[in-house]
């Protein structure tokens, strides 16, 4: 893929970023820039009607590679033992059981109501895989 | 600086502000790139084994760097934020696998409006009565409320209701990790297997630490768990306040 195409694609995804930050401060909205950029490239995928090649591919790189960028954030606990030691029992039980409380009441639900609607993709069925 | 580096009495310093801050830059993101390069290997070799989620083997080196170089996480954090920055172009970037997926919306959007609204207020609710009932102080509860958003909608959220940033971001990351590490046992176990339900309860409960690893293993789920990031993320936003309306 010629270079070209791969910075075309970058800096689709970068104006939709600016222009969801600038938005979301103009209008004071209670949401993160990056998410009306989201909403702003699928609106124009829609107009567009198709994926540009280059674009998929560089999405696809940037997608499974974000663990890389939110490392950063993750190494910021280093600064807050400290804190979380004073309460660390409660804010450790709620924050792990609160998660798998979610995870299986939200993912139970939703597999019931699509097996009720006959919407189950049995197809691409991934079970257990990591 | 500490560590090592205080025990000179007078540190040289040889570049000029904005080279030093260049070039730790380029070091800090080296390093980070070159933990995750490792912390990528050590997950294949163990075949995907979830408890070596790259994210948090990844932090972990660097933590270990940070200690033992004795440099602090704000010129670490300083030094990455050109790295940092790329979170917003990727999130952008989900318009992607999401209008692959648009068709495959419209035919199921009721089931999802019902888990996404059920999945949201029991991220809530499950984490602040959890806390409250263990003897938690507000400052805890306020900073767990929106533990299952992503890290920029979580932090301002409990900031305004009494939590401390630093907190909220710790609950987030606790989270996006506990939740991602134990997804695809719980699931399986409990018999979840529709990639839709999976993606959309991942995303929904670990926000983009789960998603990210959604995304690696599964075209659907990867979607499907953005899908449920961003959702959840504007009704976390929306519920907080009117559940402390109700709680006056």
């Amino acid at each position: 893929m010629p270079l070209l195409f791969i910075a075309l694609s970058l800096a689709v995804l970068v104006i939709f970023q600016i222009a969801g930050d600038f938005l979301v401060r103009a209008l004071g909205l209670p949401v993160p820039g990056s998410l009306v950029g989201l909403v702003g490239l699928t609106l124009a995928l829609l107009v567009l009607g198709r994926v540009p090649a280059a674009l998929g591919k560089v999405s696809g790189g940037l997608l499974r590679n974000m663990m890389l960028m939110l490392a950063p954030a993750v190494v910021g606990l280093i600064d807050n033992f400290g804190r979380v030691r004073d309460e660390w029992l409660p804010f450790l039980l709620a924050g792990v059981a609160g998660a798998v409380i979610t995870l299986a009441v939200t993912a139970v639900i939703l597999q019931h109501l699509l097996r009720k609607s006959g919407a189950v993709s049995t197809d691409t069925a991934v079970e257990g895989k990591a | 600086m500490s560590g090592l580096y205080t025990m000179i009495p007078n540190p040289p310093q040889p570049f000029p502000d904005w080279t030093g801050f260049a070039l730790s830059a380029v070091l800090w993101i080296a390093v980070t790139f070159a933990a995750y390069l490792i912390a990528q290997r050590l997950y294949r070799r163990f075949g995907g084994n979830p408890v070596l989620v790259p994210v948090a083997t990844t932090a972990l080196m660097v933590m270990l760097v940070l200690w033992l170089s004795g440099t602090p996480y704000v010129n670490y954090a300083a030094a990455t934020k050109p790295l940092n920055w790329w979170v917003g172009p990727s999130t952008v970037a989900i318009a992607i696998p999401l209008f692959t997926q648009l068709d495959r919306l419209k035919r199921i959007w009721k089931p999802l409006v019902i888990a996404l609204l059920v999945g949201s207020i029991v991220a809530i609710l499950s984490a602040i009565g959890i806390a409250w009932a263990l003897g938690g102080s507000w400052q805890t509860l306020a900073s767990l409320m929106p533990k299952s958003a992503t890290m920029p909608i979580a932090i301002p959220m409990a900031e305004r209701f009494g939590g401390l940033p630093a907190l909220a971001a710790v609950a987030v990351v606790i989270t996006g990790v506990v939740g991602t590490v134990i997804s695809h046992p719980l699931l399986s176990l409990l018999k979840v297997t529709d990639p839709a339900a999976r993606g959309f309860a991942i995303g929904l409960t670990a926000h983009a630490i789960g998603m990210a690893r959604e995304l690696q293993v599964n075209p659907v789920s990867g979607s499907f768990a953005a899908l449920a990031m961003g959702l959840n993320g504007i009704l976390t936003a929306l519920l907080i306040p009117i559940l402390m309306l109700a709680l006056q």
